[in-house]
């Protein structure tokens, strides 16, 4: 299975997410923001990092990238995206994923491990989590609050697309405590925290993340299969 | 060649920590009477012809495409000089 990595000008952890798709069992496939072509890939990641200096907004010029056209489209068609941090910007600022990523509340940059909860399992990159289960995986972010309109929260909230709260302590002010959304077909999911950094025990607090991208491995040899 | 700007603010609703950092600050140094702050970006398009109604248009579109995020944000425009 080829999952597709998009590098845009100031991803960072581009490289760890390929090593995680690796050691997930699939092959990671090199994206370039310039190119508007998604290499036939059977999925795609959207990196952490500060893409284009964080500038104008968190993910604003990132989301007019030339692979974003085809990417957009292709994620409206079913294709499994996985949005990490400021991929998780990315997502919002396409309005693939509702709601946006602001400033922390507490204005400082925070990084530490996370314990979350997974309250969404059935998504194309949860399915291999336990309902409700605790994770504990890194989180690192500067503008990561999540906000949203009371109806889009309730929505969210009514719909069982929150992926992903925050346990013990809320790190950046995120309304509702949401760490993590998904879109109603359950192809797309965004979050904050950061799995792919939580795959190897000698560099991660846990391999808690790992699931996340096995999850959409074995979503995709089901779909093969049937 | 006209000017136009754009100034961008977050929603009320949306808390603005920058805004409240400076608030803070301005209290330290003593600046008495200020009851809030927001603080937001302000944007100046040169526009290589004139400020016709179909240029202004143009960048009030591009106001809502990529200067700001509707979702937590509102903007307003105005041709300066004028």
């Amino acid at each position: 299975m080829r999952v597709g990595i998009v590098t845009f000008p100031g991803s960072l952890d581009d490289r760890d997410a390929a090593r995680a798709v690796r050691i997930a069992g699939g092959e990671p496939v090199a994206l370039w923001h310039g190119d508007a072509d998604l290499r036939q890939v059977d999925a795609v990641v959207l990196p952490g990092g500060f893409s284009y200096g964080d500038y104008l907004r968190c993910g604003a010029i990132a989301r007019f990238a030339p692979v974003m056209g085809p990417l957009i489209d292709a994620a409206r068609g079913g294709l499994p995206v996985l949005g990490i941090c400021n991929g998780f910007q990315i997502l919002c600022e396409s309005h693939l994923l509702p709601g946006a990523l602001v400033r922390n509340d507490h204005r400082k940059f925070v990084c530490r491990d996370q314990r979350l909860r997974v309250e969404n399992t059935r998504t194309a990159w949860t399915s291999g989590y336990e309902p409700d289960q605790q994770i504990v995986v890194p989180v690192k972010n500067g503008e990561g609050g999540y906000v949203a309109d009371e109806r889009t929260l309730d929505e969210l909230e009514g719909d069982g697309r929150v992926v992903f709260r925050y346990l013990e302590d809320n790190p950046n002010g995120s309304y509702r405590d949401i760490a993590g959304i998904t879109n109603a077909r359950g192809n797309v999911v965004g979050l904050m925290p950061h799995p792919e950094h939580a795959v190897d025990a000698l560099t991660g607090p846990t391999t808690d993340g790992l699931a996340m991208f096995t999850s959409c491995l074995n979503a995709a040899v089901a779909e093969a299969r049937a | 060649m006209a000017r136009v700007v754009v100034d961008v603010m977050l929603k009320p609703e949306i808390l603005d920590p920058q805004g409240k950092a400076v608030h803070g600050a301005l209290g330290r140094l003593g600046f008495e009477g200020v009851a809030a702050v927001r603080q937001g970006k302000r944007f100046e398009i040169d526009l290589a012809g004139d400020a016709t109604p179909e240029a202004v248009a143009e960048i009030e579109r591009a106001a809502g495409t990529l200067l700001s995020n509707p979702v937590i944000e509102d903007f307003t425009i105005h041709v300066e000089g004028v």
